[in-house]
This record gives C-alpha cells, sequence and structure tokens, in this order.
C-alpha cells in the first residue's frame, strides 16, 4: 500500500471544530500502563517537574489578569461617577498607568511562562519516544522469527509508527491541557472567591453541569462514532479489494454486483457519519448555552450585587471573563480524558511487544570457528511449530563437503521448515544438526549463519541504490568487490543498462526492476558474502525464460565447490546434484542420485514423471 | 473545484439554511455583551434593579435563541457534509467500475483507493469545518468590529495596529512552520519504509547477520525524524502565547485610550467593557479564519484528485448496435497490432492465429514480449490500434462488453479472490450455478482436497483477498470459477505457476475433459507445460516468431528451440 493512504483520517475527528472526537479504547490494565509509562519518562523527571512549575506560573499569570483589568475597570467607574456626581476626583491616569503596566507584565509572564511549557514538552516527548522507538526496535532484534510469522507485520509496524506517534502527540498536546485545565480552573476559582463568593458559587453551579453536559455528549456519540469507524473500515476495505480486483471484477462481468454492494455500505455509512458528526457538533453549542447562561446570571447577580454596594463594577467584567475562560477546560475535559484513554491504550500495546518472550539466549562461551569444510550432519531432527502437527519427524541426513544437495517433495512436506532449522531460524524439539562435526546450538546464531548463504524466492531488497543493496551481502566489500560479485551473477550487463548504473535507486520493495533482475541482485548479494555453505530456493513465480538461464549459470557459479541446499520446484533443474532428498509429510522417504532414483520407481519416479504427462492422459 | 460545487447543489436550500442558523446564533453572541454595556450604563448608573433583572432576562432569551440555532446548525452541517460525501463517493467508485483497466491504470490502484477513500474524508472534513466555522467567524469578526466602531470609532482605530500585527505573526509562524511539517511527515515515512523492509526482510538480515547495521539505519531515520518533531513542534506552538500577547496589549490600549475619555464623559464605562469583549472576539475569530485557511491546501489538493478521476474520458466503450455471436468457441487473431497509450514501440504486431472449440493454443515468450497484453486484448481490456480480434466470428468491439466477457473464463496471474465464502466467490463466474455445479468446478480445479477439510466446505469464509489460503490454493480456486462460468474460451494467464508438478498434470489432465468444445488459450513459461498444445504461438518482442506444434517449432522457430533446451535436456526433448 502506497504512503498515500497509510494514515486514514477519522471522519469528523479534527479541525477546530471537531475537537479530536472520535472512537476512543481504552487500555485494559490502565493503572499498570500509566505507571510503566512514568518510567519512561523518568529521566526527563527534572524537566517535568519544571514543566508543571512553569505550568503552574503560567496559568495562575492569566488567572490574575482580568482581576488586575477590573481594577483599572473599577477606578474609571469609580472617577467617572465622581465626576457625573460632582463628588470628588476624577479618573487618576497615574493610578491607570501603573495598573496597565501591571497588567502587561501579567500578560507577558503568562505568555512567556506558557511557551516555556510548550517548548520543554516537546523536547521530553519527542524524545521519550525516540527513546521507545530505539528500545522496540532492539527488543524486535531479539525476538525469535515465530513472532514474526505468527504476527501480520501490518500489525507490528503499527505499533512502532502509529502507536508511538499517538502516544507522543497526546503527551505533548493533551497532557500540558490536562495540566494546565486543572491549574486554571483552580486559580479561577480562587480568584473569583477573593471578588464575590456568590459569583464563585455560580460558576461552581454551571462548571460541573457542563463538564457533566459534555461527558454524556461524549460518551452519547461515542456508539456513533464507533459505527462511523466501522462501516469506514468496512467500506475502505470493500473498496480496496474491488479495486484490487479490477480485472476479475469486469472479466466476469459483476460491476453491477459490485456497485449494489458499495451502494449498501455507502448507505450505511452516511447513516453513521451524519449522527456522529450532529453529536460531536452539538458539543459545543451546548456547552457555550450553559456558559452564556452562566454569564447572564453573572451579569445580572453581579449587577444587583453593585446595587447593594457590595461589588464593583469592573468585578463583573472580571467575572465575566471568569467564566469565559472557565467554558475552555469544561468543554474539553470530557475530550481530554478519552485522548489520554487512547494514548494509555496505544502504550499498552507497545508494551506488550516488549514483553513478548525472546530467543533463547547464545551460550555463554560459543564456539567459534573461521571458516567450516561444510560437512553437515542432521541427524533425527523433530519439529512441529503448535506440538500438535508434526512438521519434521526424525528426519537424518547429510551433506558431505562441497556436495550439492536437492530437497524436493510436495509443497507442506517439509522443506522449508529444514531450512529454518538449518539456519536456526526456529530450534528443533529434538535431534540434532553438526557443522564440521560441533552442534550449532554450541555456537552464537550470528557465528552460525556467517557460513551460510542464502538466496530465497523472496527477493528482499530495500530501498538504496543497487551498489548498496548487493554490498549488504559483506558490509566492508569495496565499489570493486561489488561489481566484481555482480559480474559473476550475470547482473552487471543489466545494471549498467540503468540510468545511473550501480548508483540507481531502488524503489520501494524493488518494484522497479523486474523480479528476475530482483533475484539477480541477490544471488550477486550470496556471492559477495562467499558463505561456506548455500541455501537455495528456487523461484516458482514467472521469469522469463532469458533471465531465468541467467539465473541458472548465476546460481551455477554460485554453488562450485561450496556444500549447497537446494530447494527445488521443478525436477529438470537438479538432476545433476549428487544427492537428492525426497521428502514426504515430514520424512525423508528416499535419497540418491536421479538415475538411481528413477530405477528404483518410488514416489520420486511418480513425481518425475507426472510433469511430462499429457494432459488427456 | 467546479465540478464539486455542483455537488453542493442538490444541498443547496439546507446549506443556507445552515449559513442562516449560524449567522442568528453569531448575531446572540455579539448581542449579549450590548445588552451587559446597557446593564452597567443604564441599570447601575440609575441605581435601577428592574432595569437590570429586565435586561436581564433578554440576555437570557437571547443565549437561548442563540444555542438553538446553533444546534439546528450541527444538525444540518452534520446532514450535508455526510450526505456530499455519499454522493462524491459514490460517483467516484461508478466511475471506477466503468474504468477498464488501461485507465485504471494510468491513476494506479493504490492511488485510485486513497481518491476514493481519504480524499473523499478531508473533503468531507472540511466541508463540515468551512459551514460551522468559517461563517461563524467572519460574522463574530465582522459584526464585533462594526459595533465596536458603532461603540466609539476612536477605540476601535486600535485594531489597525493589532489586526496587521495578528495577521503577520500567523503568515510567520506558518511560513516556518509548514515547511517542517511537511519534512517531518517524510521523515515519518521513512521511519515506516525503514521499519517495513526489517519487518518484511528478517529472514535475510538475520542470515546475513546484519541486524547491527539495521539498528543503525532505523536509529539514524528514528533520530532525524526525532529532531525535526521538536522543531516543529516548537515552531507551531508559538502561534499561541504571541496571539495571546497581542490580545493583551489590544485590551491594555484599549483601557489606556478609554480612561480620558471616560473621565471626561465622552464614553461610558460600559462601552470600555464592552469594547474590551469585542476585540476578544474579533481576534479569536480571526484566528480561527486562520485555522480553516490552514486546512485549505489539503483539501484543494483532494478536490483536485478526485476531479481527476471523475473528469477522466471513457476509453472503452460499447456500440450502439452491438450483435452477437453464432458460432461457439472460436477465436481469431487477424493481423493484431497493439500499442499502449503514450508508447512507442508497439507491445504486439502483425498476430494472427485461428483456434477452434476443443483446441488448446499456448502462448510462451519472455517477459515483455506482450503475452499478457494479447489476452487484454481478447477481453477488450483494450482496443487494437491495427487488425482485428473475432470471437464466434464477430469483431470483439461489435460485442456489448458484457456479451462479449460473457463467453470468456479468465483466470489472471495472480489470483484474485473476495472476501466472503468459497461458493460466493465461484459464483462470480456463474451466479445460477447450482451447488453440485461449483463442487464439480471445485474437483477439476483439483481443489476439492483443501475445500473440504475447511470447515463449511464451500460455505467457508475466505478473508480479504483470500489471505488465510495458500498461492496454489488460491490459484486453483481461481480455476474453479472460471470453471464454473462454462465458457466458450478459457484464457490461463500463466496460472499454474504456483502449484506443485503433480498437482498441475492431475489439474491439466481434468479439465482437458471439460474443455472439448471451448477454445483454450495459455500463456505459460515452461515448456513442459505447453508441448501437448494443438498449437504454440511464439512471441519474440511483440512478434509472432512461430505458431506450429511443439514438433514442427523445435525444428522450424529458433526462439522456441533456445526456449526448450534452457528448460529441458535431450532425453526430456525427444519424451514421446
Amino acid at each position: 500500500m502506497s504512503n498515500e493512504s497509510r494514515r486514514a483520517p477519522v471522519l469528523g475527528g479534527n479541525g477546530p471544530q471537531g475537537r479530536g472526537m472520535g472512537a476512543f479504547e481504552r487500555a485494559k490494565d490502565f493503572k499498570g500502563t500509566v505507571r510503566r509509562l512514568g518510567r519512561v519518562l523518568r529521566p526527563y523527571g527534572w524537566v517535568l517537574a519544571l514543566v508543571v512549575l512553569l505550568s503552574v506560573l503560567s496559568s495562575g499569570f492569566s488567572a490574575l489578569a482580568p482581576k488586575v483589568l477590573a481594577l483599572s475597570t473599577n477606578e474609571i467607574a469609580r472617577g467617572s461617577l465622581a465626576v457625573l456626581k460632582g463628588t470628588g476626583e476624577g479618573i487618576s491616569m497615574p493610578l491607570i498607568g501603573r495598573i496597565l503596566l501591571l497588567l502587561m507584565a501579567v500578560y507577558l509572564l503568562s505568555a512567556l511562562a506558557g511557551y516555556a511549557v510548550q517548548f520543554l514538552l516537546a523536547g521530553v516527548s519527542q524524545r521519550a519516544m525516540y527513546d521507545l522507538r530505539r528500545e522496540v526496535d532492539a527488543k524486535l532484534a531479539r525476538l525469535p522469527l515465530a513472532y514474526y510469522d505468527q504476527n501480520p507485520y501490518g500489525d507490528i509496524l503499527s505499533k512502532v509508527t502509529n502507536d508511538i506517534d499517538t502516544v507522543a502527540n497526546s503527551l505533548q498536546q493533551s497532557l500540558s491541557q490536562a495540566i494546565t485545565s486543572l491549574l486554571s480552573v483552580l486559580m479561577i476559582l480562587v480568584m473569583m472567591l477573593t471578588i464575590s463568593p456568590v459569583l464563585m458559587v455560580v460558576a461552581l453551579i454551571t462548571m460541573p453541569l457542563g463538564i457533566l453536559l459534555s461527558s454524556r455528549i461524549v460518551r452519547y456519540s461515542q456508539r456513533f462514532f464507533r459505527g462511523q469507524q466501522a462501516a469506514l473500515g468496512e467500506l475502505n476495505g470493500f473498496i480496496e479489494e474491488n479495486y484490487n480486483g479490477h480485472t476479475v471484477i469486469k472479466a466476469f462481468g459483476r460491476e453491477e454486483a459490485s456497485r449494489r454492494r458499495f451502494s449498501e455500505l455507502n448507505e450505511a455509512l452516511c447513516g453513521h457519519a451524519w449522527k456522529a458528526q450532529f453529536f460531536s457538533g452539538i458539543m459545543m453549542p451546548s456547552v457555550m448555552l450553559l456558559n452564556n447562561i452562566g454569564y447572564v446570571a453573572a451579569a445580572v447577580i453581579g449587577g444587583a450585587l453593585v446595587l447593594s454596594g457590595r461589588l464593583m463594577i469592573g468585578d463583573i467584567q472580571a467575572v465575566i471573563q471568569y467564566m469565559r475562560q472557565l467554558s475552555h477546560p469544561v468543554s474539553m475535559a470530557a475530550n481530554i480524558l478519552n485522548v489520554l484513554q487512547s494514548a494509555v491504550a496505544a502504550a499498552e500495546r507497545v508494551f506488550q511487544l516488549l514483553d513478548e518472550a525472546e530467543e533463547d539466549p547464545d551460550p555463554a562461551d560459543p564456539v567459534s570457528l573461521a571458516h567450516v569444510k561444510g560437512d553437515v550432519r542432521i541427524d533425527g531432527l523433530s519439529f512441529s511449530y503448535d506440538k500438535t502437527k508434526p512438521v519434521l519427524r526424525g528426519v537424518t541426513a547429510w551433506a558431505k563437503r562441497g556436495q550439492k544437495v536437492a530437497i524436493v517433495g510436495p509443497t507442506g512436506s517439509g522443506k522449508t521448515t529444514l531450512v529454518n532449522l538449518l539456519l536456526r531460524f526456529y530450534e528443533a524439539d529434538s535431534g540434532t544438526i553438526t557443522l564440521d562435526g560441533i552442534d550449532i546450538r554450541s555456537m552464537s546464531r550470528v557465528g552460525l549463519r556467517r557460513h551460510f548463504g542464502m538466496v530465497l524466492q523472496d527477493t528482499w531488497l530495500f530501498k538504496g541504490s543497487i551498489l548498496e543493496n548487493i554490498r549488504y551481502g559483506r558490509l566492508d566489500a569495496t565499489d570493486e568487490e561489488v561489481r566484481q560479485a555482480a559480474k559473476a551473477a550475470c547482473a552487471d550487463k543489466f545494471i549498467r543498462q540503468l540510468p545511473g548504473g550501480y548508483g540507481f535507486e531502488l524503489g520501494e520493495d524493488a518494484a522497479n526492476i523486474s523480479q528476475g533482475q530482483r533475484q539477480l541482485l541477490t544471488i550477486a548479494r550470496a556471492l559477495l558474502a562467499d558463505p561456506d555453505i548455500l541455501i537455495l530456493d528456487e523461484a516458482t513465480s514467472s521469469v522469463d525464460t532469458r533471465t531465468e538461464s541467467l539465473i541458472q549459470r548465476a546460481m551455477e557459479r554460485l554453488m562450485e565447490g561450496r556444500t549447497s541446499f537446494v530447494i527445488a520446484h521443478r525436477l529438470s533443474t537438479i538432476k545433476d546434484s549428487e544427492a537428492i532428498l525426497v521428502m514426504r509429510d515430514g520424512e525423508i522417504v528416499e535419497r540418491g542420485d536421479h538415475e538411481t532414483l528413477l530405477r528404483e520407481g518410488g514416489f520420486y519416479e511418480k513425481l518425475y514423471n507426472s510433469q511430462f504427462a499429457p494432459p488427456s492422459a | 473545484m467546479k465540478n464539486l460545487s455542483s455537488h453542493l447543489r442538490p444541498y443547496r436550500w439546507n446549506i443556507l439554511l445552515a449559513v442562516l442558523a449560524m449567522a442568528i446564533s453569531a448575531g446572540s453572541d455579539l448581542g449579549l455583551p450590548l445588552l451587559l454595556a446597557q446593564i452597567v450604563n443604564v441599570g447601575l448608573y440609575q441605581d435601577d434593579l428592574a432595569v437590570v433583572l429586565r435586561l436581564g432576562g433578554w440576555m437570557l432569551a437571547l443565549a437561548l435563541l442563540g444555542g438553538g440555532f446553533a444546534l439546528l446548525n450541527s444538525y444540518l452541517s452534520a446532514q450535508v457534509s455526510a450526505n456530499v460525501g455519499r454522493t462524491l463517493r459514490a460517483e467516484i467508485f461508478d466511475k471506477v467500475e466503468s474504468f477498464s483497466p488501461a485507465e485504471s491504470g494510468m491513476f494506479g490502484t493504490a492511488s485510485l483507493i486513497t481518491r476514493s477513500t481519504n480524499d473523499v474524508v478531508q473533503i468531507q472534513n472540511y466541508l463540515l469545518a468551512l459551514l460551522r466555522m468559517v461563517v461563524r467567524a467572519p460574522i463574530l469578526a465582522v459584526g464585533g468590529l462594526a459595533l465596536s466602531v458603532g461603540t466609539s470609532p476612536t477605540l476601535s482605530l486600535v485594531l489597525c495596529v493589532s489586526l496587521p500585527l495578528l495577521a503577520f505573526s500567523v503568515s510567520l509562524v506558518a511560513k516556518k512552520g509548514l515547511p517542517l511539517s511537511t519534512s517531518m511527515q517524510e521523515r515519518l515515512d521513512r521511519v515506516t519504509l525503514i521499519m517495513r523492509e526489517k519487518l518484511t526482510g528478517v529472514r535475510v538480515i538475520r542470515a546475513f547477520g546484519n541486524e547491527e547495521y539495521e539498528q543503525e539505519r532505523f536509529d539514524q531515520a528514528s533520530r532525524d525524524l526525532t529532531g525535526t518533531a521538536i522543531r516543529m513542534n516548537r515552531v507551531m506552538t508559538l502561534l499561541f502565547p504571541i496571539s495571546n500577547l497581542i490580545m493583551g496589549g489590544t485590551i491594555t490600549a484599549i483601557v489606556w485610550l478609554g480612561a480620558p475619555m471616560a473621565g471626561s464623559g465622552s464614553l461610558l464605562v460600559g462601552d470600555v467593557i464592552v469594547i474590551v469583549q469585542y476585540v476578544t472576539q474579533i481576534l479569536m475569530s480571526i484566528m480561527m479564519i486562520s485555522m480553516v485557511f490552514a486546512m485549505l491546501p489539503r483539501a484543494v489538493t483532494s478536490a483536485v484528485r478526485i476531479n481527476e478521476v471523475l473528469d477522466a474520458p471513457e476509453v472503452i466503450s460499447d456500440p450502439s448496435a452491438p450483435r452477437q455471436g453464432a458460432a461457439r468457441g472460436e477465436l481469431a487473431f487477424e493481423d493484431v497490432s497493439f500499442t499502449y497509450p503514450g508508447a512507442e514501440e508497439p507491445a504486439l504486431s502483425h498476430i494472427s492465429f485461428t483456434s477452434h472449440a476443443g483446441e488448446t493454443t499456448a502462448i510462451i515468450g519472455s517477459t515483455g514480449s506482450g503475452k499478457s497484453s494479447l489476452l487484454n486484448l481478447i477481453l477488450r481490456f483494450y482496443d487494437v490500434t491495427g487488425g482485428r480480434i473475432l470471437v464466434d466470428g464477430v469483431d470483439v468491439r461489435e460485442y456489448s462488453q458484457q456479451e462479449l466477457r460473457g463467453k470468456i473464463g479468465y483466470v489472471p496471474q495472480r489470483a484474485v479472490l473476495f472476501s466472503g465464502s468459497i461458493a460466493g466467490n465461484l459464483r462470480l463466474g456463474r451466479e445460477d450455478a447450482s451447488d453440485s455445479e461449483l463442487s464439480r468446478a471445485v474437483s477439476i480445479a483439483q481443489a476439492d482436497e483443501f475445500v473440504n477439510r475447511r470447515e463449511g466446505g464451500l460455505e467457508a469464509g475466505l478473508s480479504q483477498g483470500g489471505a488465510n489460503l495458500s498461492g496454489g490454493q488460491k490459484q486453483r480456486l481461481s480455476i474453479a470459477r472460471a470453471v464454473a462460468r462454462r465458457p466458450e474460451i478459457y484464457l490461463f494467464d500463466d496460472s499454474f505457476s504456483a502449484l506443485d508438478f503433480t498437482t498441475d498434470a492431475k489439474l491439466r489432465a481434468a479439465l482437458s475433459g471439460e474443455t472439448k468444445d471451448a477454445t483454450v488459450l495459455i500463456v505459460a513459461q515452461r515448456v513442459s507445460t505447453i508441448r501437448h498444445a494443438d498449437r504454440i504461438l511464439v512471441l519474440d518482442g511483440g512478434e509472432q516468431a512461430g505458431l506450429g506444434t511443439h514438433r514442427e517449432l523445435l525444428k522450424s522457430c529458433p526462439v522456441y528451440r533456445e526456449i526448450a533446451e534452457s528448460q529441458l535436456s535431450q532425453k526430456e526433448m525427444d519424451y514421446e
């Protein structure tokens, strides 16, 4: 899938009005995960303490501002009223000037402290997530291959990218919002108390009501968001499948049927979508309405208090400003909690990966061989992936140095599993494998694999130049050595025809060269590594006939003088093998060279002749 | 954008109503401070509690009115945006369904998927923001401006300084921040790419012992991302303190300038209070508008991408008076040439052959020799650029596409299956096929063993794209689907590659019984698969390098001999 579609945006999810509403998820072990997240943040403890301190300052100053402004308004009201009634002095401009200077200082300090909080938090949250990514990456290197085979790579990928991203963003935004909101509410209430206890009570009534209302709306709208997300997912899945199978749909004339199905799914989505968006939309107006009612109450009650002489005019202004300031944290409260909760859920998924069981450690004192002759012995090897269905049962086989051993057999007979065990991608249940007489389990995995070279059907290459990709076989190889390897692998010619030659950039999945060319590059890579023992998994996929003969030649060159295991799918290519192992249902049923096996007239003979059977047989 | 606005037309009354509702709600927000000023100026100065209470009552009514209309706006804008999204999505899907592979190839599948899903979501979200915010903010800004000028023109002059200042700061932050945000996205993509490569290539990485190198590679990308993300966040979050500061400065200036005016009696205290509120409202609205504008480039990009799909011309169309074929299972190429649109070299040139019912014609040649193109022409996924193709004696361009494809059972190179039951997938071949017919097709395709092993047999479910099947199993079901269709012409595009040789042989034997009165066209890589065909067409660089049986071609066609020699031993070439 292309990058552009990797992140599906949430309908009505962001934008200024949506306020990050969406379907939220919850962590299974909330407390434990939060505690662990705390451990991730521990190295930044001092900075975080500073962040909290600065938050207190920032929200304190911003809560102070209306109060200071009220002082000036009071002076204006007093002065103008005095002039009007002719009782006493008019407005004192020096006093106003001092008050306004103070006000400006308060604004400035609040802004500075607020920005300092953001500045520090950006560093902390991103660095903490960098630490986490690094830890996850190191963990992935220690996980057994079984983990990779059992979990779709998309799931693992999304833990490293999306989940960690979610955690970082919510740490930075929601956490600071949560802290500031909470502090602001406290400070504002204190300020209001100093102005008028009665008006504080008004605020205390409307505020919880607002929080209650907004959390109700959020909770209620959750089901619509979930419905919308599910409908959207189903629709997107349908679209993806349909477009991928476009030619088949056309070839079988099924356009009408899929239009009908699409229309159903689209209708369903529309039904959920407008409800979800409606409910996310009423949040603001509802809280605003409640707030406005508070505003009216403050004006009327405040007015009455002024008339009875218990309040000054400027104080009404301050109270109204406080009411407005309160509406923000109130409408955000429910949402912030939800965002933080889904961040914890995302963190929990990352931690789950960190808790996966690792590979058995290498022996403390591994046997290390500089070069091996290449005598491989497999003795009584048994293995099963899930303990119920044995895949290999007591396989015994051997390959002498320099021998070419072909492994043949129907799909599912255990050929690939044998390779997995040879390279210790998996560990055998029982039995042993020895290399030059040394049990491979007494070596370190890296040490063992150094002796092996591998060319698989799955031609994995990475985005980067051809030069880098071949050099991957031996990282310290010179450019000239890379070129020699490519020549030996019959790849030099096509590489030089590409724009930029060896500097040609392979795209994602090396999609910009053909399958056959990919295969040649992997052979060059293996040649450069110059291993003692080779494992070849012959390609079944469609490679054109000319490239195929090049591949054949390159493979033969690769196998010269090395012990090689060839997993063969086509029998014509392995007839010159010194030994053919015939596998069936996890056992080796026959062993010998081509002629002998044909003469014996067993399973191999049947396999071999089936490929020439005329279709009318 | 022209095309998109036409999608809004059916909802124009709802849109108008939504705008109106928002205007009323914004108006009530503007009215509240006005009434407050009255409370201060009249009620408090005249010591009249009754005035305060009456004005309070009006305020309450106004607040309720505004709230009600805001709710109405929510309802309408949700309806409009959801419906526009639905219509857009349906139109794109319809259009893409009508595309021939020629057209969808121009966009690429991944890009078409994005356009039908994410791009529509972008438009939908933007529409929602537009209807809710963009209407509200200008009303608040303009209304606030008018009212504050009306209250005191002199004090409103302060805005002449603070508004440009705000605009300048917003654009400055955007100018610094947006490139950083783009480069952060790139770095994020790089982290994803490397991780994806590490996950898919874990065997190769471990086999070469390059774990440390890989960790270094990932760490580098991850560190780059961290650095950019920190910088971007630090720039973007500047906006908030800066705008707060400008707001504070404006308020301070108004009070400083307003105080002497109040002292001289040319301004009332309530007026100072109310102007402070309006100014706050105006500056907040400007912030809102700039936020919606920040979303605009993304929405425009999506709109352009959607329009590209909707405006794509149709390449393959049905004739006005479609014909029907008389014969059954006959396929003829008459001097057919084909050049891909925009290509310089023809993909096929001067191909001629005829295949009758009951015959098998095989096509062999290296990649790029034009084998798959040839099949695409028969299905009319593309139209020939020279010569003609006859199916049952009629030019393929004279059939309706439905009629033509109804005669063909196509098995693509890459087996494509859909989520749903196995039976549902097979009935894609023929909707009215009975269960026993399906079972027969399954057993011909050598799929009966694994189908019966699945719980539910034919009714067993497949996950998306048939991901719970092996490559060989998918291929066999894809063959069974074509068999279930009982077509006149079978097209096998290298469809046996994932099968082991035993299964391959059994399948072809079973198939030969089924295809007695149909033409079979097989594209193959392996000579052993096709040596018994009635005729073999050898393609080389789009040209017909040879046509004949295996034996004839071995003698007469050097290209074929080269292919055969590379695959078969001498003994096998003499087999038979």
